[in-house]
């Protein structure tokens, strides 16, 4: 199966690396132009019209989230986004798997039709490994609608998470502002770094800079304690090279267990509290 | 100005999820539904754009019966009239064609809606009948202003960047959760959005979309993760083992 593998900086290696397992002939380009969804949606339709791949591969980045969609609707394709697996039988293409319902479930995903079919891989789901020929491609000519202005960084972050040891991290399981005590009192005790999924931020309850998750921080601390976070693949991201996972959640099937080393199935209203005595009693 | 927001009803926010017998989809029949929560944000933008500009909020949707129930909700919130589409399509590429037909004629200068859906997750509705209605796009928004015949919008990058884009209208913007307070719906809402029009489009099975280009063939729980130590009973000992464990097996306290 020929393979036409888009590659960006971010992700770059593991895209490389899902192309080389999806077909032997693959060709790899990224794209020579400042990003706007216009301008990447007609060169890589250019280049796929010239290529002629029966699979082209992403890797699932805001910015392939921003104009991929569009480029598989001009083939008259979905795009198959933000896979995890690819299981190969005897025909190609590979049968794809991604998650769906937040985690909760996985989908294996059959393309219909001939190519080219279009599919985005998950940050971390392939390894990466090595670095083929990458090449360069200039579209013969560019309009873009958009017009882009350069990227730019709030106000400096207050609080740096990724230097902390121990993070205690709160999802929507708090339920109510009023009930963040509870968490910061285990951060207390454990003299830790309070921080919290994008829902809480979202919602005002504890600031930005405390957000970890794929538009967050990244951190990998000794431990991550996890309370009330059922782990949208989104908060994953951001947490999961912790070296101890703990997970504190009153759904055994949440998706955070799955990365958990350690974890109490219960009421985080209950098991917080008892953490806390428990750390105070023992020190 | 008109402006368009396009929603999605979705299971309940941690509703328990059984798969159905054949294991593609999940089984409903027990389910409540809301309106999918990115979406519930392109809403809020789309009313403070109108308080802001002025002008009409239609809300269009996608799905079976039940979902007027959710665009019901959207008019006691101050949307003007909706659009209800039957069909019970899960398809990104179907849904979006079917959005652009009913779309078309309306002409709105402005096509908002969330950056994915909870359930599917794909993210791609709003991009696609983009494409489809021949619109510039721009996704993940996390700010709206309206210029003179043409839109500035924040657009969230990964690691907490950011950037401006700017394009003309109409457009379609993806709206990420959290760029503004979500309203309620206030009693007198409420009471207005029963006179409403809700205008329903109904197709009968047959030739409504293309066939799609991929299918779901499986649906399953994800293989347990057996690495995890799950400690269970009451919250005390269960907190007692933990912090022991984190002590001497991980050595990390």
């Amino acid at each position: 199966m020929s393979v036409l593998a888009i590659v960006e900086q971010r992700m770059a290696s593991e895209v490389l690396a899902a192309a080389q397992q999806f077909g032997s002939d693959v060709k790899a380009y990224s794209i020579d132009l400042p990003y706007t969804a216009d301008a990447y949606t007609s060169a890589v339709e250019e280049l796929i019209r010239k290529v002629n791949p029966t699979l082209v591969v992403f890797g699932h980045t805001y910015q392939t989230r921003d104009y991929a969609p569009r480029l598989a609707a001009r083939f008259g394709r979905t795009l198959i986004g933000d896979v995890i697996a690819a299981r190969f039988e005897k025909k190609d293409p590979p049968v794809f798997v991604r998650q769906m319902f937040q985690g909760k479930f996985n989908a294996d995903v059959r393309l219909v039709g001939d190519g080219p079919h279009f599919v985005s891989i998950q940050a971390g789901a392939w390894r990466a490994d090595g670095s083929p020929q990458v090449e360069k491609f200039s579209p013969a000519s560019v309009t873009s609608r958009q017009v882009a202005e350069p990227p730019f960084r709030e106000a400096a972050r207050a609080v740096d998470l990724t230097a902390a040891d121990i993070i205690v991290s709160v999802g929507r399981g708090i339920k109510e502002k009023e009930n963040i005590p509870v968490v910061e009192a285990l951060a207390q005790a454990l003299g830790a770094e309070l921080a919290a999924s994008r829902p809480i931020c979202d919602a005002g309850w504890l600031p930005m800079d405390r957000q970890v998750g794929s538009s967050g921080q990244t951190v990998s601390p000794k431990v991550y304690i996890a309370v009330g976070i059922s782990g949208a693949i989104q908060h994953l991201v951001g947490m999961k090279g912790a070296k101890t996972i703990v997970a504190i959640n009153k759904d055994p099937d949440a998706p955070i267990f799955e990365v958990a080393h350690y974890g109490i199935v219960g009421d985080l209203f209950e098991v917080v509290p008892a953490l806390v005595e428990e750390l105070k009693k023992t020190k | 100005m008109k402006i368009a927001v396009a929603i999605k009803q979705v299971p309940l926010r941690d509703s328990p999820l059984r798969l159905n017998a054949a294991g593609t989809w999940i089984d409903e029949d027990t389910l409540s539904f809301e309106i999918n929560e990115p979406d519930a944000y392109a809403l809020e933008e789309a009313l403070q754009l109108r308080e802001k500009h002025g002008g009409e909020v239609i809300v269009i949707s996608v799905g079976p019966a039940r979902v007027s129930q959710t665009i019901r909700e959207a008019l006691a919130k101050g949307a003007d009239r909706g659009i209800h589409i039957e069909s019970s399509s899960i398809d990104t590429f179907g849904i979006a064609n079917l959005l652009a037909t009913a779309l078309r004629p309306e002409s709105p200068d402005l096509i908002l809606t969330g950056l994915q859906s909870d359930d599917l997750g794909y993210g791609q509705t709003g991009v696609v009948l983009a494409q489809l209605l021949g619109l510039p796009s721009s996704t993940i928004i996390m700010q709206v202003e309206i210029q003179p015949g043409k839109v500035r919008v924040k657009r969230e990058l990964e690691d907490g960047w950011f950037q401006h884009i700017e394009m003309p209208l109409p457009a379609v913007l993806t709206i990420q959760s959290g760029l503004n307070k979500l309203r309620y719906a206030t009693l007198m809402g409420i009471k207005k959005a029963k006179t409403k029009e809700i205008k329903v489009i109904s197709l009968d099975g047959a030739a409504e979309v293309a066939p799609p280009s991929a299918v779901i063939e499986k649906l399953y729980a994800p293989e347990k993760n057996k690495q995890a130590q799950i400690f269970e009973g009451d919250p005390r000992t269960a907190a007692a083992k933990l912090v022991e464990k984190l002590r001497f097996e991980a050595r990390v306290l």
